[in-house]
């Protein structure tokens, strides 16, 4: 009996013998105490685990004994592994520390929008960038919706901040691009050269941009080409006003590719039938083409050469101002060069090269003339830029990292009018140096400098640059930046005054807040920048211009409230001053208006698979110059106010094999009247509006695309 | 695309007896992969419970490419449920990370491929028009390799009976040939039998509900 009631006893306890179970229970938060649902957590090295709850709970039952490593993990903390004595029941309390982890790290923002598809928190997507009805595919036309930019659509560039046009540089992987549009006509801006497809990240920093960027007083529009395709692909468009047709190949092994594309516009025809304001002498024509080769060199490196040719010519006639009852004509030929190399390479333990070649070069053949009253003028223009450019990063610990490199630039500048020659040569060089100082992952500054040598000025500037971001929580952010800019005067100025110039100066301070909380985009900026040493031409040329510009700026986009509809709307408030060229004192520049907003539009209609997108613009008028006023009185009239609608709508289908879309875009679609500014005849009697050439402009064309289906993109362009 | 997700997850798998190998982690992996059987674990909190299980086995073992796969498939599963667009992208990185080890410790895989494709289909969904144009391609390429390693997986053509169904005809889909790659699919799951019970064998439920739906 007493053996069999042992037996029994030893069965009893042979279950508890072989897995002697004990309970691990506990609760896990935050460092700010917060519980931490989802959290799992394992003895290492076998099964025995849990997930925590809602409350930060957990519970579970390990067979393991004696000392052991307790895992607690979840994504977007620290991995925390902790020692414990497994003898008998554990009750724990743990903490998880925030992992610095990139995407929830602070980044610099003041001053900035960028566009990425890699990065989630940014406020736009490249796509958005161009996602403008009446934008007709032009970057900068697209980005002046943006807080910040002007509606200066009688002149080429993009004004930010109270700045000129020329105050903006455009970057192409770190090289400077030195003619970015198209040669432009009087009021009427070439529209810019650049096919937005070619980017996958655009940068548009209306102030206090970092020192890897120098030569631009305002700002700097940063892009960043594409890597690899997809897949290869052949694309053909036809429109109202040309033909384009490209290729897309990707090489067998995935690792390279190259692709041609050809254009050809003529607004011929399409002005035969809706008459320009001025008569045209030279149909315009574009003839466009360009090609690109990429090449991984390892895992890790890329090679990538991007090179663009284009020939236009245009010329227009209107009744001239200056002699009544004559007729003025304006002729332009030109050609255009660009070509941009880069590699970049990872070289180990943190170190990254990046580094690029360009050579561009620019003819313009202008002609001017009032018919039969005045011998024709004639203006030749011919500048070549050859650029070098090297940048070593290296990374400090997770996030921090330290930037540093040189460039150096040869810029040959020709000029002829009529038999007067005006030539010159400058060799720039520059030297730049920045690290991103991680104090917490919350908490990052920026601190740099550049300084650089121009041969036309003979002079040395070094320019001080620092930001500062703090982020609130995940979603929110305050910015701060400051930044000292330099630029060399206009190439007009320095071909004739070299010795008399220096470089231009302006100082940027600007305060942000912003919040990027999924498909809700919020945005208030305050600026204040500092001119100093502008070109005067009055009473003789000089740097010796001053001027201001402060001003708040708003930005709000919403995806999400009403069903595939996507909106944004931006408003800038500017109020600057200066002194430059031929004005007697500080006044609101012609270029510049105090209130200007706009709202962009889209709704996707998936039953008719038909996007629709709306744009209007709005800024108050812009003071002009009136001659017959005293000089007490300079720049005291204004202009009416500027508004404009653009609408266009894209219907997606497949014709054959291949991906269509067939797209309507109207610009300014309720023809209302735009004054840029007015010309006075040099008697003052006369004056004449200057006004859009083509005040209303419709477009109707259709593209097609075998292989990768890139539809979406051609409607985001409209 | 919502309509899409919600069918994804509603589906029920069948249970497929035990076979046992090592002891301890068949036994472990069996309970979790029957767990993903039902329709009921379709849900995100029990998702991340049966992923966080097969990431602790996943570490523990580190030779095995299943507890990876199926931590992924869970993930994968979880994001399509997901409102916010932030947690869809930080589970498809999760996702990634698992797919990427059992890559590495099962090459050339049509189950981790069929995987891949449908981390891009998340992609996707947090930001149909901004990355369409990237990861529409890769999610059909994926499937493809799957398609080329194994004919006979019948999820090849879930998959791509699945993408034909939900793609607007617009834009390269095709109702009629949707419901034929899914006839396919089903023929290829009857002939289909797993290598053993915790082998993958997700998806005829799915198949025969999209069929169904896909017949009114």
């Amino acid at each position: 009996m007493s053996k069999i009631y042992y037996s029994l006893l030893f069965c009893l306890f042979i279950p508890g013998m072989l897995s002697a179970q004990h309970k691990i229970a506990g609760k896990i938060t935050d460092a700010r105490k917060r519980p931490l649902p989802g959290v799992n957590i394992y003895i290492k090295g076998t099964y025995d685990g849990a997930t925590a709850g809602a409350d930060g709970s957990f519970s579970f039952t390990t067979t393991a004994q004696g000392n052991q490593v307790l895992v607690a993990s979840l994504m977007g903390f620290q991995t925390l592994e902790q020692p414990v004595t497994v003898g008998g029941p554990l009750h724990l309390t743990l903490m998880l520390k925030t992992a610095v982890n990139e995407l929830k790290a602070v980044t610099i923002s003041a001053g900035s929008f960028e566009a990425s598809s890699d990065k989630q928190h940014t406020v736009l997507k490249p796509l958005d960038i161009v996602t403008t009805a009446g934008a007709t595919a032009d970057i900068v036309q697209a980005l002046k919706t943006l807080p910040g930019t002007q509606q200066a659509n009688d002149r080429e560039g993009l004004f930010v901040r109270g700045g000129t046009g020329y105050e903006t540089q455009i970057f192409i992987d770190g090289l400077l691009v030195r003619n970015p549009f198209f040669t432009s006509l009087p009021d009427m801006p070439g529209r810019g050269r650049f096919s937005p497809f070619l980017f996958k990240g655009t940068t548009f920093s209306s102030g206090g941009y970092s020192a890897q960027y120098g030569q631009g007083l305002s700002s700097a529009l940063v892009l960043e080409s594409e890597d690899l395709p997809a897949r290869s692909s052949y694309s053909l468009g036809a429109s109202l006003i040309g033909i384009s047709g490209g290729l897309d190949e990707l090489s067998k092994d995935k690792k390279g590719s190259y692709g041609i594309e050809a254009d050809y516009t003529n607004l011929g025809p399409y002005f035969d039938v809706a008459k320009p304001k001025q008569e045209p002498s030279i149909s315009p024509e574009i003839i466009g083409t360009s090609a690109n080769f990429r090449r991984k060199t390892s895992s890790t490196g890329i090679i990538k050469f991007y090179g663009y040719g284009n020939w236009s010519k245009m010329g227009f006639r209107k009744s001239s101002i200056e002699y009544p009852g004559y007729q003025e004509q304006f002729d332009v030929r030109n050609q255009n060069i660009y070509t941009n190399l880069t590699y970049k390479e990872s070289l180990g333990k943190g170190w990254r090269v990046n580094t690029g070649f360009s050579f561009s070069a620019n003819r313009d053949k202008i002609a001017i003339d009032t018919l039969q009253k005045t011998p024709q003028t004639s203006i030749r223009s011919n500048s070549n830029l050859g650029q070098l450019r090297l940048m070593f990063s290296k990374s400090l610990g997770v996030l921090s990292v330290l930037r540093f490199g040189g460039e150096y630039q040869y810029a040959t500048e020709r000029s002829r009018f009529n038999s007067f020659a005006a030539n010159y040569d400058d060799n720039y060089a520059a030297g730049f140096a920045e690290t991103d100082v991680y104090f917490t992952p919350r908490f990052v500054g920026r601190f740099g400098g550049r300084t650089e040598y121009s041969s036309i000025l003979d002079k040395v500037n070094i320019a001080p640059r620092a930001s500062l971001a703090y982020k609130l929580d995940d979603y929110s952010q305050f910015s701060l930046a400051y930044g000292d800019y330099y630029q060399k005067p206009e190439p007009q100025y320095l071909r004739f005054k070299r010795d008399e110039l220096g470089y231009m100066k302006a100082t940027h301070y600007i305060g942000s807040f912003q919040r990027v909380a999924g498909d809700y985009t919020f945005r208030v900026e305050a600026f204040y920048k500092k001119y100093k040493d502008l070109v005067k031409t009055v009473p003789d040329t000089s740097t010796t211009g001053t001027g201001y510009a402060k001003g708040i700026e708003l930005f709000w986009r919403d995806r999400k409230t009403v069903k595939n509809l996507d909106y944004w709307v931006s408003y800038s408030y500017l109020d600057t001053k200066r002194n430059y060229l031929y004005y007697p004192f500080e006044v609101q520049p012609d270029f510049a208006a105090k209130h200007t907003a706009s709202l962009v539009m889209k709704k996707y209609f998936p039953k008719i698979t038909t996007n629709i997108g709306l744009t209007y613009s709005f800024a108050t008028g812009r003071p002009y110059y009136n001659p017959n006023l005293p000089e007490s009185k300079f720049m005291s009239e204004k202009t009416i106010d500027f508004n404009t609608l653009g609408l266009s709508a894209s219907y997606l289908t497949t014709v054959g094999k291949a991906f269509t879309v067939f797209v309507v875009s109207v610009t300014n679609v309720f023809d209302i009247k735009q004054v840029y500014g007015y010309r006075y005849s040099s008697d003052r009697l006369r004056r004449e509006e200057i006004v859009p050439n083509a005040p209303r402009f419709v477009f109707v064309g259709m593209f097609m695309n075998f292989g990768i289906d890139r539809r979406q993109d051609v409607i985001n362009n409209l | 695309m919502k309509q899409f997700t919600l069918l994804f997850f509603l589906a029920a798998f069948a249970a497929v007896g035990v076979k046992a190998q090592s002891p301890q982690y068949q036994e472990a992996m069996a309970k979790q992969v029957a767990l993903l059987d039902q329709g009921s674990s379709y849900n995100p909190q029990t998702l991340l419970e049966i992923s966080n299980t097969f990431e602790r086995i996943a570490a523990t073992e580190q030779s095995q490419w299943l507890p990876y796969y199926y931590a992924a498939y869970a993930q994968v599963m979880s994001a399509f449920m997901q409102q916010d667009k932030t947690r869809m992208d930080e589970l498809a990185d999760k996702a990634e990370a698992n797919a990427t080890k059992a890559d590495e410790l099962n090459k050339n895989s049509d189950e981790v491929a069929l995987i891949k494709s449908l981390i891009a289909t998340v992609r996707i969904s947090v930001d149909p028009p901004g990355r369409g144009a990237q990861y529409g391609p890769e999610s059909g390429m994926q499937i493809q390799k799957a398609k080329q390693i194994n004919p006979e997986n019948p999820r090849v053509y879930l998959l791509e009976g699945q993408a034909l169904y939900y793609t607007p005809e617009q834009f390269g889909g095709d109702k009629a040939k949707a419901k034929e790659t899914l006839k396919l699919s089903l023929e290829k799951f009857a002939a289909f039998k797993p290598a053993d019970s915790i082998a993958p064998h997700w998806g005829e439920a799915r198949a025969k509900q999209l069929l169904e739906e896909a017949g009114k």
